[in-house]
């Protein structure tokens, strides 16, 4: 199993180099790698069907509990065979539509990336490698969303999808965390036992709130569902692989996966149907308006995600048996859709539906195949989204008082869908075939044998539910109910009220589709609406956090070396004088202190004349030799209590400070009145502030009882295990040895910031 | 500042103050002194010659730009504190000979890593201070 997820990470790294070497050869056999992982999980049915998930371990991280830990159920094989699956067609799609590219290893490359990161978050069984895998999705799907890097409009909506998915996946961090907290437990399928526990916890709100956010973020749904149309930039094998099959249902699969754990609350159930039923209708409708393909299915995209969290949200075992065929379902149609719209857009140029017309006549089995997936998505018997569809009405008829309320929405969502669906399917093909396409030709095989295939498996599964039933369909309608499940999927359930319901679904929704023309004036009417939107608010908070970033940075790096040292002793006294005020007794502690020599009377005198010079000496020069008083007069004082060492290399210090100083001050004009009296005020009495708080914490510490053992171990061990006599020295070079290597590489870059600070700036004024 | 007796003293100076501060690096590991000390004596050596004879001539006489002497005492000083790891010991274990060098004393791995420190002192220093002194 580890194979399996790993091999897709190693073949993201080694197909750049292979295919640098094979240029001119085909890339189909890269689809190798999903197909190879499709048979190895159709392997594992049997010995899934003979009774326990399996559960493979590795550890990783084991102190902190983050291990490998993989399982494999029901549910999870759904995923694993959709998204190896998918991605087989996916990748033998792309050989075709991106012949020759440029950068196609890359491109490649992402793709397995996201492959094997997606296959990871539904295998996991751990916690935390959830979230990483998680959060390798999302930054995988960057890469391939900004595929086409030399557009701005690629860069920013990637830009968008990565900031909503990776501040969706912080929360799931959090919920996950939280889980953490409540169960003390890593591993999911450990946690299923203590549901009940879990929701009688204080933080299961929270919980619930973290994980929602990530789902919703993650599944595009309302108020976060706007990145999920602009992602639509992307190549045509990206939206169809990321944005209809796999990625966006990671959300989805979340909530499946927590159902038995976090489910049947009212706060679950209740939150996920107004989500869900939100985000169906409102994105069904906004379907309808659009002109541009790939538009209708990102929209139509977003009205199934809604449905899936709306049946997940109804809880029921009905719900949950329609929400897993839906799954599939969806997948098998809109990846086709999206197939089809990749070809149209590749061999016509344009993906407008106002001008695209009559396809058939020059590319017959593509058009068969979309008709197929309009077909599935319109939930026409025989095909499999009509078995789809009959369980959607059958979960929302049983849900009691709300009953007719939730099946009205579902009918609306549905009938909206269709149009849609056909819009994107059928109207393409059909009619009159305009004069500029009579060139198009039908695309190399490898393009339109995928949507084929899956769109005949749309209508196969629709005739023969049964093939599905044992092996897929209940494994992963027992693991979301905790259940053995008792149903009996078919095509055909006689005259009754959901065949009643389907037929109206199936009627209003073709009346629809001939009155509702989309049409470029249309689309305008709607996007006025578009002010209003999430979207709009949402950028607008943005912007006004970057707004607030750039004030708060301009206000304190403003750079001024003055304000700056105002700020850092302003800060500091502040955070002094607040320290000292609450409660510490000033105590300052005679008896350590020596009586005051002659000597050090001297110095200390020496010490205030000389600063009182520094500070209204009229002369820059001599400011700064009598600092240098100042520093050698410290000097004597480290000599007087016995630190040659210190002594040393302080008057050294000094020396190169005054050198310095002087090298600097030298060149400029004479002292001129640079600062008026209110400054000097001001900066006096910070000054005077600070150091009498400096004063007083020095006096502070006296009067702790100082810890002396650090002192005594390296006074006692610098001859034993260090060999040296000179303490301090032994401490710099063997004791704190690593620390002085740090200290001499900042050093160094010091110096070459200072070098190439003023080199750089010659060379600038040279050019000029 | 280039009056005559300044100038004949920094000719003599330089080498002596040279010598005193290798002095200092090499007493460092049993009385006051120490790489850092000492790198800064020798900085101070070259400042003073600077002062007197300008710094094209101090430049002269060094012949290589000083910031070569950082990566060196860098690599140096990295080259003394993973010597131990070839014995099968952790980064910067002190290792020491068994008999005593004439004149140097002891020598051990420590006072390798002294003189790394106390080439890229010299070399911070001097690259600092020319920089500057050319800039202006």
């Amino acid at each position: 199993m580890l194979t399996a997820v790993i091999s897709g990470f190693i073949f993201a790294l080694l197909i750049p180099i292979i295919l640098g070497r094979l240029k001119s050869i085909s890339t189909l056999w890269v689809a190798l790698l999903p197909l190879t992982l499709f048979i190895y999980f159709l392997s594992k049915i049997p010995e899934l069907l003979a009774g326990n998930p399996i559960k493979p371990s590795y550890q990783w991280v084991p102190s902190l509990g983050i291990n490998l830990d993989f399982y494999l159920d029901g549910l999870s094989l759904l995923f694993v065979l959709l998204i190896s699956g998918v991605g087989t067609l996916v990748f033998v799609y792309t050989s075709a539509y991106l012949k020759g590219h440029h950068y196609l290893d890359r491109f490649y490359a992402y793709l397995s990336l996201f492959m094997a990161s997606m296959l990871g978050l539904v295998l996991s069984d751990n916690i935390y490698t959830l979230f990483l895998f998680w959060e390798l999705t999302s930054i995988s799907s960057f890469f391939l969303i900004g595929f086409n890097n030399d557009k701005k409009d690629s860069r920013k909506s990637a830009l968008t999808a990565l900031a909503i998915t990776g501040f969706g996946g912080l929360f799931l961090l959090a919920a996950m965390v939280g889980l953490g907290q409540i169960t003390d437990a890593y591993q999911i399928s450990a946690m299923a036992p203590m549901a009940d526990a879990i929701k009688d916890h204080s933080l299961y709100g929270w919980v619930l709130f973290f994980l929602f956010i990530a789902a919703f973020t993650k599944s595009a749904q309302f108020p976060f569902h706007f990145w999920l149309p602009g992602a639509m930039k992307a190549p045509t094998p990206v939206s169809t692989y990321l944005h209809s099959a796999t990625m966006v249902k990671a959300g989805v699969y979340l909530l499946a996966r927590f159902t038995p754990v976090l489910g049947s609350h009212e706060w679950w159930n209740g939150t996920l149907i107004i989500v869900g039923a939100l985000t169906m209708v409102y994105a069904a409708i906004h379907a309808l308006f659009r002109i541009d393909l790939k538009g209708i299915l990102a929209y139509s995209t977003i009205s199934a995600l809604g449905i899936l969290v709306f049946l997940i949200g109804l809880g029921s075992p009905d719900a949950l048996l329609a929400a897993s065929i839906f799954i599939l379902v969806h997948a098998l149609y809109k990846a086709t859709l999206f197939l089809v719209t990749g070809i149209i857009d590749h061999e016509t140029g344009t993906r407008d539906v106002t001008q695209l017309g009559g396809l058939n006549k020059v590319m017959l089995p593509v058009g068969i195949a979309a008709m197929l997936a309009a077909l599935s998505n319109a939930g026409i018997p025989p095909s499999f989204g009509f078995v789809g569809k009959d369980l959607i009405y059958e979960a929302t008829l049983g849900m009691g008082n709300l009953a007719w309320l939730l099946t009205c929405l579902a009918i609306l969502t549905n009938v909206a869908l269709l149009v849609a669906g056909f819009v994107a399917g059928i109207k393409p093909f059909l009619g009159k075939l305009p004069e500029k396409f009579k060139n198009v030709h039908l695309p190399a095989p490898s393009m339109y044998v995928p949507p084929l295939i899956l769109a005949s498996l749309g209508i196969l599964f629709g005739l023969f539910p049964g093939v599905l039933e044992g092996g897929l369909i209940k494994p992963a309608v027992s693991s979301l109910t905790g259940t053995t499940p008792d149903f009996h999927l078919q095509l055909w359930h006689g005259f009754n009220l959901i065949f009643l319901l389907s037929l109206i679904t199936i009627g209003s929704g073709t009346l629809l589709y001939f009155f509702l023309k989309p049409s470029e004036s249309l689309l305008k009417k709607v996007s006025t609406f578009d002010r209003l939107s999430p979207q709009s608010l949402i950028m607008g908070i943005s912007r006004g956090f970057a707004l607030a970033g750039k004030g708060w940075t301009g206000f304190f790096q403003n750079g001024y070396l003055r304000y700056y040292l105002i700020t850092i002793l302003g800060f500091l006294s502040l955070l002094l004088a607040y320290r000292l005020f609450i409660g510490v007794d000033l105590l300052i502690n005679t008896d350590v202190m020596t009586e005051v020599t002659f000597y050090e009377a001297v110095v200390l005198l020496v010490m205030a004349v000389a600063i009182l010079f520094t500070v209204f000496s009229k002369s820059r020069l001599a400011a700064v030799a009598s600092l240098g008083v100042v520093g050698y007069s410290f000097c004597l004082i480290f000599l007087f209590y016995s630190a040659p060492d210190l002594a040393m290399t302080q008057f050294s210090i000094d020396t190169l400070t005054v050198i310095l100083f002087v090298l600097v001050l030298y060149n400029l004009p004479k002292y001129l009145k640079l600062s008026d009296t209110r400054v000097r005020i001001r900066d006096g009495l910070l000054s005077l502030i600070f150091g009498a708080l400096i004063s007083i914490l020095a006096l502070e510490v006296m009067s702790e009882s100082l810890s002396k053992e650090t002192s005594e171990y390296y006074a006692e061990n610098a001859y034993i295990l260090g060999k040296g006599k000179n303490v301090v020295n032994v401490i710099l070079v063997d004791f704190r040895g690593f620390d002085t290597m740090v200290e001499i590489t900042v050093l160094a870059i010091a110096a070459i910031g200072v070098f190439g600070l003023l080199k750089l700036h010659l060379r600038s004024t040279e050019k000029e | 500042m280039k009056t005559i007796i300044f100038k004949s003293a920094s000719v003599y100076l330089l080498p002596l103050l040279l010598l005193f501060s290798v002095f200092i690096l090499l007493r460092g590991h049993y009385l006051p002194g120490g790489g850092f000390v000492g790198g800064l004596m020798a900085s101070i050596a070259f400042v003073i010659h600077s002062f007197a004879n300008g710094v094209e001539n101090t430049k002269n006489i060094v012949k290589f730009h000083p910031g070569f002497l950082m990566p060196v005492g860098l690599a140096l000083a990295l080259l003394a504190g993973s010597l131990p790891l070839f014995t099968g010991e952790t980064f910067m274990t002190g290792l020491w000979m068994d008999q005593p060098v004439p004149v140097i004393g002891t020598v051990g791995t420590a006072l390798f890593f002294d003189t790394g420190v106390y080439l890229v002192v010299i070399g911070v220093t001097l690259t600092i201070i020319f920089t500057i002194s050319e800039g202006l």
